[in-house]
């Protein structure tokens, strides 16, 4: 007997109930009365009452006391029973999570042995004329073959039977049994294309032999209706997988692309994902299409949307990146949320490998930092000042965009990070108020430590932000000239700050004001370039190390290594010349010069530091004089005149003993009216037998033209033990 | 393979859930409320296809009601969309002019219907006539009341 009108009246009562109070007191009700019908005796209502408590679990209160009941009824002689007490057993018992687990193991460690039953079997049925068991049996002839590759081989021979089948359905009449919008059985033809799929893979003999039927199933099928469409898409999955020629190629990628022009939203949708499965292989195919992807990132639809950035972004190369990254750009701005942070991570990537000029893949970080500054990754901020500090020409107009930047947002973090670092490393270029890439903006030293301020004080800024501000906010007083009093203030304003990390940093900044003021020039220098790990490659770890070497908070670091800082030395050196007093380079308040440490403190070997003196045509190089020949050890002196004044004196260092030579440093001096700036040595390692060599150079600057001597000493680690030695320079190779 | 098929209303009532792998009953009901988040506020004229976790979700709606499953990765979307379509036309051929309240009211026989045209995930029986004729037997074959009580229950 149908269950039918006890457990309907129980369905009214439980929708005509008006809260959610109402309907549990109905069901605790109900379940009451069930619960008793399920412990008496055999009457006539035990189907109703399992189909009832169904209906409750359907809803989502608890119902595991009926699992009993579903056993007792599937074993019922009674057909109404039995068939609501299987539906039981498959709602109900799911929740035995034990029972359930143990039955599909058991099943999966059989799958093999049956596979062996099932192949024979499996192939016989492929002769069968009923639709049903036709299409069950190349289910299981797929899952034989996914599962076991050998069965895989021997099901090959069934491609031609196959295609025979195909065939039949594509051209056969109207069959009103199986036909779908004028499709004969097309779920029929979609699994027999995907077991074909499997079998052609990476096979050219059965690939061979079902080139014809594709074609023809490609062509005949007609794509006005989803149906069509649906065989036609499986159609092309299959070409663009089995070893096809090339012809049949091109067809898949065609209708592909009249897909991707199609109205319905669902079949550009599926267009792109199965595009982006090739566009490793075929990329120039699917180039073609790249306006119309373009266009669906402007869809509606954010299924759509997901799809075309995944396919736009692969599909960017070196010609087209001017135009692929400003769409990427419209879209970064009106793209939804969940989106945000994967296309900005894609726009990075694809700036990074095709960035066609430095001041291109500048501008396009801070587009992106301003319209997506909060989704994009930590590792943005150090790759993005590696990026700035390589572009030595253009730290002007750098620093006055992101000036302007931070003027009119102080929200997005990255974005502040970055320009506070600026600010503070290029403060003069930005005072300085010319810049020949961009609009200059007069900007006094107030305005600029105003905007510091604003970045401290504001409750948006992250405590790394303010970090990074107050850092800037220090380095500027080395290079600017009247507010250097502010600056003080700041600083000790903040030596009592909760941060724990703030205040650290401003009671070492005011101890470089109060005690260490002569080496606060020389502490907060420029920054020389960061090296990267790998080229082309940001190494997101160890340039963030390196960065968080250099980061201002290293302030310490450098405060420990100049003490090493041989002063004392320089002015034995310097007695040795005859009293002549040349103090060992303060930093002109000027900021352009270039470190002077005789000693290399940054580990950036080989890496030329920032050079503005650059730009000047180098005059031929005078011949190399040695200068001195001891141990082994041999200097080299050449000398090209920079200007009126200005002498670039290269020394060279070799080493022809049969051992290493490690820590080879040198120190010069020069008489007092002449300026003198030593560049960073290429090294300090000599390998032995002059495997190698050290250049190091030095910039000499004699205004006043007086007798040009130099005095230099080497020092180096040989063997074990420390050797320095001292040579003068009393002429130098002039033209 | 079809992981998962559910119906549910405009309001995200669960008319029918039909699950084809193991789940615990807590991991089902995240799958429910899942689903229902992600389908019921898309605009109407959207595309019927989304991602979610590994799988592809296909909904379709029709009337009131929302009909979503679950499918993997190999899957053919526009196929699914083709088997929600056949499905309702057979619980149409079966109740009559079907609407929410015959699934309602009716839902073993939803039930029945659905396990004669979907198994393990996959379809089973592409004949439109068939799947009716199959109903119709076991129909036959449900006992009247005297039936139902002279057969003995063990």
């Amino acid at each position: 007997m149908s269950p039918s009108v006890p457990l309907q009246e129980m369905i009214r009562a439980i929708r005509s109930a008006r809260t959610q109070c109402e309907e549990r007191g109905v069901i605790q009700r109900e379940c009451a009365a069930i619960r008793a019908q399920f412990r008496q005796a055999d009457n006539g209502g035990r189907s109703h009452n399992l189909a009832k408590l169904l209906y409750v679990h359907m809803l989502g209160y608890p119902a595991h006391f009926g699992q009993m009941e579903c056993v007792r009824m599937i074993a019922s002689p009674r057909y109404s029973e039995k068939r609501v007490g299987y539906l039981g057993a498959m709602m109900l018992l799911d929740e035995k999570q034990d029972a359930s687990l143990l039955i599909t193991n058991s099943i999966k460690k059989k799958v093999h042995d049956l596979g062996e039953l099932f192949a024979p079997a499996a192939r016989s049925l492929l002769s069968e004329k009923n639709h049903g068991v036709l299409h069950g049996a190349v289910v299981l002839i797929t899952e034989l073959c996914e599962r076991n590759p050998e069965t895989l081989e021997r099901f090959r021979k069934t491609v031609p039977d196959l295609v025979q089948i195909m065939k039949g359905l594509v051209i056969s009449g109207y069959s009103p049994e199986h036909d779908v919008a004028g499709i004969s059985d097309p779920f029929l033809q979609v699994r027999i294309l995907r077991l074909l799929r499997i079998l052609g893979r990476n096979n050219e003999a059965a690939s061979d032999a079902m080139n014809d039927l594709l074609a023809q199933v490609a062509t005949n099928t007609d794509s006005t209706k989803t149906v069509g469409n649906a065989v036609l898409y499986e159609t092309v999955l299959t070409v663009l997988d089995i070893k096809s020629e090339s012809g049949l190629r091109v067809l898949a990628v065609n209708i592909l692309g009249r897909f991707l022009l199609n109205n319905d939203r669902n079949i550009r949708y599926i267009a792109m994902t199965s595009l982006q499965r090739i566009v490793g292989t075929d990329h120039n195919a699917v180039q073609r299409h790249r306006g119309t992807i373009v266009d669906c990132l402007k869809d509606q639809d954010a299924s759509v949307k997901r799809r075309a950035l995944e396919l736009s972004l692969a599909l960017v190369s070196a010609t087209n990146i001017r135009s692929m990254m400003k769409e990427l750009l419209l879209f970064l701005s009106s793209c939804p949320p969940e989106l945000k942070s994967q296309a900005a991570s894609g726009i990075f990537n694809a700036a990074e490998r095709y960035a066609p000029s430095q001041r291109w893949h500048i501008d396009t970080i801070l587009h992106v930092l301003t319209t997506a500054g909060g989704d994009v990754r930590d590792e943005t901020v150090p790759n993005l000042i590696q990026l700035i500090t390589n572009t030595s020409e253009l730290h002007c107009y750098t620093v006055h965009k992101l000036y302007r930047a931070l003027l009119t947002d102080i929200s997005q973090q990255s974005l502040v990070q970055v320009a506070c670092w600026c600010i503070g490393e290029y403060g003069d270029l930005l005072l300085r108020g010319e810049c020949q890439e961009t609009e200059p903006v007069q900007v006094t030293e107030d305005d600029v430590l105003d905007a510091l301020e604003t970045v401290l004080q504001s409750h948006m800024s992250s405590p790394a932000t303010r970090g990074f501000a107050l850092t800037a906010t220090m380095k500027l007083s080395t290079r600017i000239t009247d507010n250097v009093d502010r600056i003080r203030s700041i600083v000790s304003i903040y030596g009592s700050c909760i941060d724990v990390e703030l205040q650290q940093r401003a009671v070492e900044y005011n101890a470089l004001f109060k005690k260490y003021d002569h080496m606060r020039a020389a502490v907060l220098e420029r920054m020389p370039v960061i090296e990267k790990n790998s080229p082309g490659h940001t190494n997101g770890e160890s340039t963030k190390e390196a960065v968080k070497e250099i980061q201002p908070a290293k302030v310490k670091q450098a405060e420990t290594l100049l003490p090493q800082q041989p002063t004392n030395q320089v002015c034995d050196l310097l007695d040795l010349l005859g009293g002549s007093e040349e103090p060992l380079q303060p930093n002109s308040a000027a900021g352009s010069t270039v470190p002077v440490l005789p000693i290399s403190t940054s580990s950036t070997a080989g890496g030329d530091l920032l050079d503005l003196l650059g730009g000047l045509e180098p005059a031929p190089l005078t011949p190399a004089v040695t200068v001195y020949e001891k141990g082994g050890v041999t200097l080299t002196l050449s000398s090209e005149k920079q200007s009126d004044s200005g002498l670039m004196v290269t020394l060279t260092a070799s080493n022809s003993t049969d051992s290493d030579i490690s820590s080879f440093t040198l120190q010069a001096a020069v008489p007092k009216s002449v300026q003198l700036h030593m560049k960073a040595p290429s090294g300090d390692f000599l390998p032995a037998r002059g495997a190698a060599k050290v250049t190091q150079m030095v910039v000499l600057n004699n205004p006043n033209k007086v007798n040009l001597k130099m005095r230099i000493r080497v020092s180096y680690t040989s063997q074990g033990s420390a050797v320095q030695d001292t040579v003068q320079v009393d002429s130098f190779p002039e033209h | 393979m079809i992981r998962f098929l559910l119906l549910f209303s405009r309001q995200g009532k669960l008319r029918l859930q039909k699950w084809f792998t193991p789940l615990s009953d807590r991991e089902k009901k995240k799958v429910i409320r899942d689903m229902t988040t992600l389908v019921l506020p898309r605009p109407p004229r959207s595309s019927n296809f989304l991602q979610w976790r590994d799988l592809k979700i296909v909904y379709k709606r029709y009337a009131s009601l929302y009909f979503c499953v679950g499918l993997e990765e190999q899957d053919n979307e526009l196929l699914a969309l083709e088997v929600l379509h056949r499905y309702v036309e057979l619980l149409d051929k079966y109740f009559g002019n079907v609407c929410e309240l015959d699934i309602i009211f009716n839902f073993e026989k939803a039930y029945f219907i659905l396990d004669e045209f979907l198994l393990g995930g996959e379809v089973l029986e592409t004949s439109k006539f068939a799947v009716g004729a199959t109903m119709e037997e076991a129909d036959t074959l449900q006992e009247t009341m005297e039936e139902y009580m002279s057969k003995r229950a063990y």
